[in-house]
């Protein structure tokens, strides 16, 4: 049995302490990931002061037309000038995106937590139904549930919501179960507390540092599903601005060696990366392994 | 013995269960058909005749029980029904449809994965084993950007560089049957250069994961205090206690190669059973739809059932208990 | 044998070693200025509280600092080199071979994935290219040195098919393959039961007396170092104490800190004769796994009201389990349990908050009965708020007096569990349960993984709460010297069984029931003869 130690594990002393140690952990990496974010927020909520022509505005009369000072990045298929298009784009992925992984979190950690305080039957019931939907890979289940209620912009954020939530469920339960084997919980449970205060004062500040991190996860996987459904045809419908569709709508520029497709496509790579960057980060401090001889 | 083959038993009982709810689920996606969904395949101007005609063809008129067990016993025969896409008199049967593609998506997924698993594993342990020095650091930020981009995204560059701008293998990707090898591995070397790539992205950082996370443990410290060499430490002494996570995650891109490579058969025009499924959907062709979602199903299930039993394989509490 | 180890050469010589740990805002010292001599076949014991830095120290001794850890100074000098001189390979080289280590959790240290005998030939077969037939041979005759049973069947297991003791018996055959010159072992019995600790101890003397090896030998428990080694070192904050051969030390300590580390031994309380039963547990069972596996079989305790009824026993006598079955999380099977006369619902769920709130519970270790994420306010307020409604700022005001009548005061309303001590944790836990105002604390292991001066204060404090509330505590601990200082009446309990029961001194002296005879038996003794009686005892 382990003897406690008499030394605390943390200082007491807090602020100007704890800004000098934050600042000596980041690295280039987290700082690229957190200017990325930073940017890609500014541009999409100032979006339509940003850009310099609408959404679907069609500006020449010459489709894919080129790189000129009006047109930065040129105009597509039907003459729309691409770099406002790729603008609006990130408003409408990210505002998408944002909608459905807040969904995904919001069922899968309640669900999760429950059923790990829970356990017994309901815990194990609820396990196996999400068992029988994590059964067919997520792309798949979107897919045929999207060949059945079609695709609205309401039915990609409540069905890619939905399907994460099962993931999101399996974390929360898995890091849950870490917790509830905590003498303080089973304290809570001794003393007369309810379902609602342990799920929500006991359990879920333990486990914030995971899922803030599955969190910024997830939001990446989110934006590379949407654009894969854009990209099949199957997500946001034109003439909405999207970068997958964007993708799509000019693929066959490459074969001229054209770069225009990759446009849309480096926007979502580069947010991805800057997110995953960050939460590779603050995972590897939260952490703390460290590394020796 | 007795324990570990209960242990089987009960799994494969387990999966076989899951893949039953599952069918029920896939089956009952059919019973949410909005109303006029017979008009969304026919068209709008579909007579009233040809809509009740069309609807008694996929049996929508008889009780949904009877009609789901009728579909799973085709399934269990291989007999999928017909496509919605068939007309009297130009049948197209599922199986016709989706067979050769299946094969098609199997074979790239073979080939990819006989290169990007050893690879992966190989460039895990070298990554866990000089961990923190330049290569570590280099290939965690190649991989981190490599599993962040969008697949079309690697698949476009690569044909610009290797199809387009340096004309090195082909950008469109066809099969025929009765093809060489030789000819095989030219026509498909981008597709499966793309989905190497992705894959191995994942899995090397997942082996290093694996490993660095079992160096932690108290027995990797004991080891180092019997003076065992690095290298043994990491393959005699944490290897073993990996294999479960590792083996979880190899699982999990070999269904992706299966089930998840749509993308790139899009790009490629490659026809694979991804693009069958998607094509499907775009025209609400439910027959070949829950086809090819069984097939997937039976896929994943499959692979998570070698998966979970490798980790009670490697698992010498359940293997040999007190 | 004392005699003629002075005149053996010196095998390791530590001179003003410095070792510092990593924090957030810098490096700490955590070994400061420590100098030590070891001659062959002599046996250092290194005694001290955790944080000490005894780990520190033996792990320094191979040349090994954990990660976070690094050496700053000094030098360690083995068989003539200094070891942190050396280049790397040479140093693994010396590992296992030359010094040996023998850690304090064997089911931790053991690679689950491999057969112990393969791990345990490891270092002859790849370090000194022995022939893998003999290393075995080797191997085998080791644990039969180690009195281990069925050796060539135990060898051939994987080490969670195995238990404790034999374990660690395992661990210091695999120590002593390479027949190294030094072996350190660092707490091998902290973690065993009483009576297992006895053959390990036995079985260790023997081994490192045959073989004449030297050992550092590192323990928190003065009775076990007593038995084991020559010369005695005690350490406090890095830094030494006092050092003196053994008999010296103990009969006569120089230094008050060195006294004070079996103060817990000289506590007694005088036994207070019982007024009436507050609890009365009646002819209860209960069961695990639905009825498989049966943890308490006909136990019944009746509980003295205002007075500390200790319930000792080793792992496995049902002890805690008690415990779980009074405060309603384990169902009893059979049997009932009366609260102040009344039946006492079996459940948690089916009791009504009063009686949740006259029935405490506190945890063994505090660090994981505390929830991190919250300050002390809360944690000893919430029972204010749930039971009596008390909110902001009449529940401050009662929370500061909960924290003055605990010893820590006010000031501390505001930090987390980690700004704490293991003591000062612990306190929480009392301060919280006294919230309540309960008539019954049940206290489960609370001192046992404290050391041992903090132990020491919190069993004043628990006898000064009773005196000032008359709450009745339910003491559970396998550690006879607590049963001495705090308890009025004893119950013994072995493999679900009550052995014995009754006020304390007629429980702790003769005529004993075969049990509390085997258990009190084992109970090192400050005395370095202790074992050595026990042992001829036997034959």
């Amino acid at each position: 049995m382990k003897i406690l130690s008499e030394h605390p594990t943390t200082n007491s002393k807090r602020s100007s302490k704890t800004i000098a140690v934050f600042l000596r952990r980041t690295t280039p990496s987290a700082w690229f990931g957190v200017a990325i974010i930073f940017l890609y927020a500014l541009i999409a909520i100032f979006a339509s002061h940003i850009a310099p022509f609408g959404e679907t505005e069609v500006v020449s009369s010459v489709p894919y037309g080129p790189w000129t000072q009006q047109t930065f990045l040129g105009t597509d298929q039907l003459g729309r000038d691409v770099f406002s298009r790729l603008i609006f784009g990130a408003r409408n992925t990210i505002g998408i995106s944002l909608a459905a992984t807040m969904i995904t979190f919001v069922v899968g950690v309640s669900l999760g937590i429950t059923a790990a305080v829970l356990g017994g039957v309901v815990d194990m019931v609820t396990s196996r139904i999400v068992d029988a939907i994590m059964a067919l890979p997520q792309l798949v289940v979107i897919l045929v549930m999207l060949s059945v209620v079609g695709s609205s912009v309401f039915n990609l954020i409540v069905l890619i919501g939905i399907a994460g939530a099962t993931n999101v469920f399996r974390l929360a339960r898995s890091v849950s179960l870490n917790v509830t084997v905590m003498d303080y919980v089973e304290d809570a449970r001794v003393r007369g507390e309810s379902l609602v205060w342990i799920v929500f004062r006991e359990v879920l500040p333990n486990i914030l540092p995971t899922l803030v991190a599955e969190f910024g996860m997830r939001f990446c996987f989110v934006v590379l599903t949407i654009s894969a459904l854009s990209f099949l045809g199957l997500g946001i419908q034109p003439p909405t601005a999207d970068w997958g569709s964007m993708v799509r709508e000019s693929a066959t520029l490459i074969s001229y060696g054209d770069v225009t497709p990759l446009l849309p496509a480096a926007a979502i790579a580069f947010l991805a990366i800057g997110v995953n960057f960050l939460v590779d980060w603050f995972l590897h401090c939260a952490s703390g392994l460290r590394d020796d001889q | 013995m007795l324990a570990i083959l209960t242990t089987i038993f009960e799994r494969l009982a387990m999966a076989v269960l899951t893949l039953l709810i599952v069918s029920v689920l896939i089956f009952s996606s059919v019973a949410l058909l909005p109303g006029d969904f017979a008009k969304a395949v026919l068209g709008q101007s579909a007579t009233p005749a040809t809509v009740t005609a069309f609807e008694q063809q996929i049996g929508l008129d008889r009780p949904a029980t009877e009609r789901y067990f009728d579909w799973l016993a085709g399934a269990v025969r291989g007999d999928f029904g017909n496509s919605f896409a068939s007309r009297p008199g130009a049948e197209r049967r599922v199986v016709d449809i989706i067979g050769p593609r299946l094969r098609n998506t199997l074979t790239l997924a073979g080939l990819t994965a006989a290169i990007a698993i050893p690879l992966a594993i190989s460039l895990g342990l070298l990554a866990a084993l000089w961990r923190n020095s330049w290569y570590d650091r280099i290939i965690n930020a190649t991989t981190l950007t490599t599993i962040s981009v969008p697949e079309f995204f690697v698949a476009y560059v690569l044909i610009l560089l290797l199809a387009v701008k340096f004309p090195v293998f082909r950008s469109l990707s066809t099969v025929r049957p009765n093809m060489g090898i030789v000819e095989t591995v030219e026509n498909l070397a981008l597709p499966v250069l793309t989905l190497t790539l992705v894959i191995v992205a994942h899995m090397m950082r997942m082996t290093r994961a694996a490993i660095i996370g079992v160096l932690g443990s108290p027995y990797v410290e004991m080891a180092k205090l019997k003076g065992v060499s690095p290298l043994r430490i990491v393959l005699r002494h944490a290897l073993p206690n990996a294999l479960a996570p590792i083996a979880s995650v190899v699982t999990f891109n070999l269904a992706y190669l299966i089930v998840g490579a749509v993308i790139i058969e899009v790009v490629f025009v490659y026809p694979g059973i991804g693009q069958a499924l998607v094509d499907a959907v775009r025209t609400r062709d439910v027959p070949v739809v829950q086809a090819c979602a069984l097939l997937f199903a039976l896929t994943y299930i499959f692979l998570n059932l070698i998966a979970d039993l490798i980790a009670i394989g490697t698992n010498p509490r359940l293997m040999h208990p007190r | 044998m004392i005699n003629n180890l002075m005149t053996q050469e010196v095998l390791l010589s530590i001179i003003d070693l410095r070792i510092e740990a990593e924090a957030d805002d810098g490096w700490h010292p955590i070994v400061d200025g420590v100098s030590l001599t070891l001659r062959k076949g002599e046996v250092l014991g290194l005694i001290g509280e955790s944080g000490a830095g005894k780990s520190t120290i033996g792990l320094a001794s191979m040349g090994f600092t954990r990660p976070g850890c690094r050496i700053s100074g000094g030098q360690i000098i083995f068989n003539g080199s200094d070891l942190l001189k050396l280049p790397k390979r040479q140093l693994r080289s010396l590992r296992g071979t030359r010094i040996a280590y023998v850690a304090q959790s064997a089911a931790m240290a053991f690679n689950p994935a491999h057969r112990i005998l393969d791990q345990t030939v490891e270092n002859a077969v790849h370090d000194m290219a022995m022939p893998r037939k003999e290393a075995n041979a080797n191997a085998l005759g080791l644990f039969r040195e180690l009195q281990l049973p069925d050796v060539e069947q135990l060898a051939h297991r994987y080490p969670h098919q195995v238990s404790g003791g034999q374990l660690q018996r395992a661990m210091t055959a695999m120590a002593m393959s390479c027949r190294p010159e030094l072996i350190i072992f660092d707490e091998p019995t902290t973690a065993l039961d009483v009576t297992t600790q006895v053959e390990v101890l036995a079985a260790i003397r023997k081994v490192v007396a045959e073989h004449n090896t030297a050992a550092i030998y590192i323990t928190h428990d003065l009775a076990v170092v007593s038995q084991m080694a020559n010369r005695v070192m005690v350490l406090r904050h890095g830094k030494e104490v006092e050092q003196a051969p053994t008999r010296e030390m103990l009969s006569s300590p120089r230094e008050a800190y060195t006294k004070s580390l079996w103060s817990v031994r000289q506590m007694h309380k005088p036994a207070e004769p019982r007024l009436d039963a507050v609890l009365e547990i009646r002819n209860i069972d209960a069961t695990y796994c639905r009825g498989a596996i049966k943890v308490l079989d006909d136990v019944s305790v009746s509980v003295p009201r205002g007075r500390t009824l200790a319930i000792v026993g080793e792992s496995g006598s049902g002890k805690s389990t008690l415990a779980r079955v009074v405060t309603g999380l384990l169902r009893l099977s059979a049997g009932g349990i009366l609260f102040n006369g009344v039946a006492l619902p079996p459940v948690l769920k089916s009791r009504t908050r009063e009686q949740l709130r006259q029935i405490q519970l506190v945890y063994q270790s505090a660090d994981t009965a505390l929830n991190p994420r919250q300050r002390v306010r809360d944690l000893v307020g919430r029972r204010l708020n749930l039971y009596f409604g008390l909110a902001g700022r009449e529940k401050e005001r009662r929370v500061g007096e909960l924290l003055d009548m605990v010893e820590l005061g006010s000031r501390y309303i505001d930090r987390f569990p980690g700004e704490l001590s293991g003591g000062q944790k612990q306190r929480i836990s009392l301060a919280r349960a006294l919230a309540a105002e309960p008539e019954l604390m049940i206290c489960d292991e609370i001192t046992s993984a404290l050391d041992q001066i903090v132990q020491g204060d919190i069993l004043k404090l628990l006898t000064r709460l009773q005196r000032e509330t008359n709450v009745t505590y339910m003491f559970i601990t396998h550690d006879i010297a607590t049963v001495k200082a705090i308890s009025d009446e004893v119950v013994v309990m072995n493999r679900g069984k009550v052995v014995q029961q009754g006020p304390k001194d007629s429980v702790l002296s003769p005529p004993y029931p075969d049990y509390t005879e085997r258990l009190l038996r084992s109970v090192p003794e400050i005395d370095p003869d202790w074992l050595n009686r026990l042992l001829t005892a036997r034959q």
